[in-house]
């Protein structure tokens, strides 16, 4: 379909349903993806809230989307990067956070870790090799 | 293949800045605009910060953010160049990437 394919990144640094941003971020990721581009997300600060595992938004009365970032392996997203020291900051695990897999077609489907932590210096390198950088 | 990095949140309101500062490579420019210029105050609890990373990284201020509050260039921690609207789009076009730190 398209020609070029780039490396886009999506920067997410903000909790869910306090702002409409991770919700945004989301819809401006399935674009990115239907493009067919390298789509990979980056969860920073407050960010890493938006993969809490067990999120139930029933009692706030608001739209729970936490469940599309379980669907992005579908959409060819396999690339979710955490931030160990916005975890730890946040006396957060990574046990905390949702499972997130996707399908692996060269390996009989084998359902593999969509989540990857890595510390701020291995992000400051991921940001540093992404032909776009959009911002949530 | 080096970044501009863009704040434009006060780092008294909003931890923009520091992110950003955590996450630059050596070689990128960080361009404070809107109310993020606030934190290129001489004498701000940010101006360590800032002077910190002045070197391996260049850090600017846009001019007409400055100058809407009542800020000056010898206001600023030293080292930290100012730009016009122009001088944006110089740093944009000369970097391969823009990250925006909201």
């Amino acid at each position: 379909m398209s020609e070029t394919k780039k490396k886009f990144l999506y920067v997410n640094r903000k909790a869910p349903y306090g702002t409409i941003y991770a919700l945004e971020s989301l819809e401006v990721v399935l674009i990115g993806a239907a493009f067919e581009q390298h789509v990979s997300l980056a969860f920073i600060d407050d960010g890493v809230y938006q993969l809490m595992d067990g999120q139930d938004t029933a009692a706030a009365g608001m739209k729970n989307f936490s469940k599309t970032y379980k669907a992005l392996g579908d959409y060819e997203v396999r690339k979710l990067y955490v931030e160990r020291e916005s975890l730890d900051e946040r006396g957060l695990k990574v046990e905390n956070l949702m499972p997130v897999t996707y399908e692996d077609e060269d390996d009989d489907y084998a359902e593999k870790p969509s989540l990857i932590v890595v510390d701020r210096a291995e992000m400051s390198k991921i940001i540093a090799a992404q032909d776009v950088v959009l911002s949530f | 293949m080096s970044t501009l990095h863009t704040v434009n949140k006060s780092p008294f309101e909003r931890s923009s800045l520091k992110s950003c500062l955590d996450h630059v490579s050596a070689g990128d420019a960080v361009l404070l605009i809107e109310d993020g210029v606030v934190g290129a105050r001489k004498g701000s609890q940010f101006a360590g910060a800032l002077a910190a990373k002045n070197g391996a990284c260049a850090i600017y201020a846009l001019g007409p953010d400055l100058a809407a509050r009542g800020m000056k260039a010898s206001d600023l921690v030293d080292g930290v160049k100012v730009v016009d609207y122009a001088g944006f789009v110089d740093l944009a076009a000369e970097k391969s990437r823009v990250c925006a730190w909201l």
